[in-house]
């Protein structure tokens, strides 16, 4: 029903926009010189009725289902829920939905019966009545806008306002989702402190959050210090720069700079390939072939290689960074003028001098603000390690031993049965708003540096 | 190298007589493509040394590329072409035995925008030197600044403020900078490309002053839309038209008495 009020209201706005705009069309054949075009008083139209209409739809649809349930709630013969707790109301009324969906077991009440009967009834009222509402509002409207329609009314900055307007209302849904995801984390974190202290999250130097699910279970306490996991994330981490970096930057300045016109045709493209490539078949690559390579590899030097080696998942997610990397020195390096190309060159100076001396020094900052950005990828890069690296915090910085990252301990604490109410589901919480708090502050940081530089050639 | 600024001389004077003249640019039918376009055709000419030459002519007539052509500038261009002769001393500069680096080292260029680098005013003229090894000292490099500060007439303007940035200075001292960079590498010749195009006449006036002195120990080539300032400062004119020279002669001989119809109703301002 829905679709068909959905279908109706924008029908009907459509005929309004056709309206308007032949209305107008006649206006101006007829001599007059209109404010807008006929197109604006058509746009006018539309915007006016299509917008109020869609706004009363939803509303309907979400006020709806409540309002029945509480018709009907109210509407059950007298005292039968008399005594009956919050929770068995709603069971009771989950009953009566079964009922009235056709789903019946066992031989109900009859006045469940009844009263499934009336929610079905009461629900086909309310989506004729909505589809009715939906038409009689967005025609009303659009018979107003056609008495707008004249030489001097300014249909082109109304549909301009209406238009920012509505710009306006989607920022803002996306920064208050922002701070709903923000609130909801915040909310599980402060509950997961009331369990467990700050300071031994923050300090502890024990990761091992085996929590017995249920109370005879026996097991040990649990210990939720976070730093052998942050610390694995760090490995991993700059391991992954040490790779992409280097071989980014270089890659940005050969193709930039050096490359014939025809290398970069081929080379971009399948840097950009790289950059598609989705993160779990990175995974893959780090499971099926680099780490077996890394093992035997060690195996050969008579040094132990420990299967899931942060080497591995750092060495992985450097090559998933690279075009990342790669594609921020480059815009860095192009935005620098082609005139001071030209001076370095005019003064005697090589390709390679001209890149070190003046072209790096000038995309320093924008290519510093791609790596921090590059940085917050990696520490919250989740596929690549879930599959590559280990699941046991380890307070270690051998690359080849095995760690585990934030990242994978939230999926492993989230994972499988859970309880939202024990430290152990509520830690991925807090490792979460962690995460965030790193991530944000480092990108913050990005963000100031890359606009600083742009201010300086623009 | 140091001379004394102090000898500034009117222009025509220091002019010398055609006979005594070498010549240290020498051009034979050269041939600029870009892609399938030619913007160059068939130019021959000699440039003398120690002299100023202006290139003029209407707007994309081909005096930049032209100008490019003498420190093979057009090499960094990727659609470029050159064909022909460019004899730099008697030296073909596009023998395959001769490294363009090298070559743009003894033939300096100075271009239409200043472009100074967003270094410090010392690095920026410390640049050149550094990479061609022409110091090692910190106090041959401290001379070598001053010493092209002085000779780009910018030196009481900047001396306290070397250690800032050379593109926080007016768009005048820019030029001049960047002038005073290409001479810090002590070339031979000094291609500019309407060095004047973005400066006031104050600005201007100082770097005319400075070609004038400069002339006594460079060869210089200066791409002008000013006809005023060919006449200042050069000693001979070469008219460029739709990729052709038309006419090449001494400025006071172009711009009295043209031998060409073209060249005649460019000055006059009939057309470009
Ligand atoms: N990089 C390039 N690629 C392709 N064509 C070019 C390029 N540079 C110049 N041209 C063309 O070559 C011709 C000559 O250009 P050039 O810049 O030498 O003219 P100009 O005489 O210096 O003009 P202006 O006085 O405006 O500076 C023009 O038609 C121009 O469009
Ligand atoms: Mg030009």
């Amino acid at each position: 029903m829905a679709l068909t009020a959905f279908t109706v209201l924008f029908a009907v706005s459509i005929a309004g926009y056709l309206w308007n705009r032949r209305a107008a069309s006649v206006l101006r054949e007829g001599g007059a010189r209109l404010h807008s075009l006929s197109g604006f008083h058509g746009l006018y139209s539309f915007l006016t009725a299509a917008i109020p209409a869609v706004v009363v739809v939803l509303f309907w649809l979400i006020l709806q289902g409540p309002i029945i349930d509480w018709l009907v709630m109210s509407g059950l013969p007298a005292g039968t829920l008399d005594g009956l707790s919050k929770g068995a109301r709603q069971l009771t009324l989950a009953e009566i939905k079964s009922i009235a969906g056709g789903r019946i077991f066992g031989t109900p009440e009859p006045w469940k019966l009844e009263a499934a009967e009336r929610l079905n009834s009461l629900r086909q009222v309310g989506s004729v009545l909505m589809v009715i509402v939906a038409a009689a509002l967005s025609g009303l409207l659009v018979l107003l806008a056609r008495q707008k329609v004249s030489d001097i009314f300014r249909a082109r900055h109304k549909v301009e306002r209406t238009l920012s307007g509505l710009m306006i209302f989607c920022a803002t849904v996306a920064i208050f989702v922002t701070f709903g995801i923000v609130a909801s984390l915040l909310f599980e974190t402060v509950r997961f402190f009331e369990r467990v202290p700050v300071g031994e999250f923050l300090f502890g130097l024990n990761w091992e959050p085996q929590i017995p699910l249920r109370e005879d279970q026996v097991a040990a306490e649990g210990a939720f210090g976070w730093i052998p996991v942050i610390l694995g994330t760090i490995v991993i981490t700059i391991l992954a720069l040490l790779l992409s970096i280097p071989v980014g930057l270089m890659s940005a300045i050969y193709l930039n700079e050096f490359a014939p016109k025809r290398v970069r045709a081929v080379a971009k493209p399948i840097l950009e390939i790289l950059a598609g490539v989705p993160t779990v078949v990175y995974g893959f690559f780090a499971i099926l072939v680099v780490a077996p390579a890394l093992r035997s590899f060690g195996a050969s030097l008579g040094i132990p290689v420990s299967p899931n080696t942060a080497m591995a998942a750092g060495g992985v997610m450097g090559i998933m960074l690279i075009p990342f990397i790669s594609s921020f020195a480059e815009d860095a390096l192009s935005a620098v003028p082609q005139s001071l190309r030209e001076g370095s060159l005019g003064l005697g100076s090589t390709r390679a001098e001209m890149v070190t001396k003046v072209l790096f020094p000038a995309a320093i900052p924008g290519i510093v603000g791609g790596i921090l950005l590059a940085v917050s990828r990696a520490i919250g890069e989740t596929m690549i390690v879930v599959m590559a690296a280990g699941l046991i915090a380890k307070l270690t910085v051998n690359p080849l031993e095995s760690v585990t990252t934030v990242t994978v301990q939230i999926v492993t604490l989230l994972i499988g049965d859970t309880s939202f109410d024990n430290p152990k589901t509520l830690a991925a919480f807090a490792l979460g708003m962690m995460l965030f708090l790193v991530t944000l502050v480092i990108n913050i940081f990005a963000i100031r540096i890359v606009r600083k530089y742009r201010e300086i050639y623009d | 190298m140091v001379t004394d600024s102090s000898s500034t001389q009117p222009i025509r004077e220091t002019a010398r007589p055609v006979h005594q003249e070498r010549t240290k640019i020498s051009t034979h039918e050269v041939d600029v493509f870009y892609g399938a376009a030619q913007a160059i055709r068939k130019v021959s000419i000699d440039l003398y040394e120690k002299a100023v030459t202006a290139f003029i002519g209407p707007s994309g007539c081909g005096k930049s590329t032209f100008l490019r052509c003498l420190n093979r500038m057009n090499d960094t261009i990727d659609v470029a072409r050159v064909e022909g002769t460019i004899l730099l001393d008697g030296q073909d500069i596009y023998d395959p035995k001769v490294d363009p680096v090298q070559l743009r080292a003894r033939v300096g260029m100075v271009f239409q925008k200043p472009n100074p680098f967003p270094k410090s005013i010392y690095d920026n003229i410390a640049y050149g030197p550094r990479i061609h090894g022409l110091a090692t000292r910190k106090s041959d490099f401290d001379d070598i600044v001053e010493w092209s500060l002085r000779k780009a007439a910018i030196w009481d303007e900047v001396k306290d403020r070397l250690d800032q940035p050379g593109t926080g200075l007016s768009g005048g001292q820019q030029q001049r900078l960047c002038i005073a960079r290409a001479l810090a590498v002590q070339p031979e010749v000094l291609l500019m490309d309407e060095p004047c195009s973005a400066l006031d006449p104050i600005a201007t006036a100082k770097v005319e002053e400075l070609i004038a002195e400069m002339k006594m120990e460079y060869t210089i080539v200066i791409v002008t839309h000013n006809m005023q300032q060919a006449g200042r400062v050069a000693d001979r004119t070469a008219f460029f038209y739709l990729g052709d020279l038309i006419e090449y002669e001494t400025t006071a001989k172009l711009f009295m008495n043209p031998r060409e119809e073209q060249t005649e109703a460019y000055i006059s301002g009939r057309f470009g």
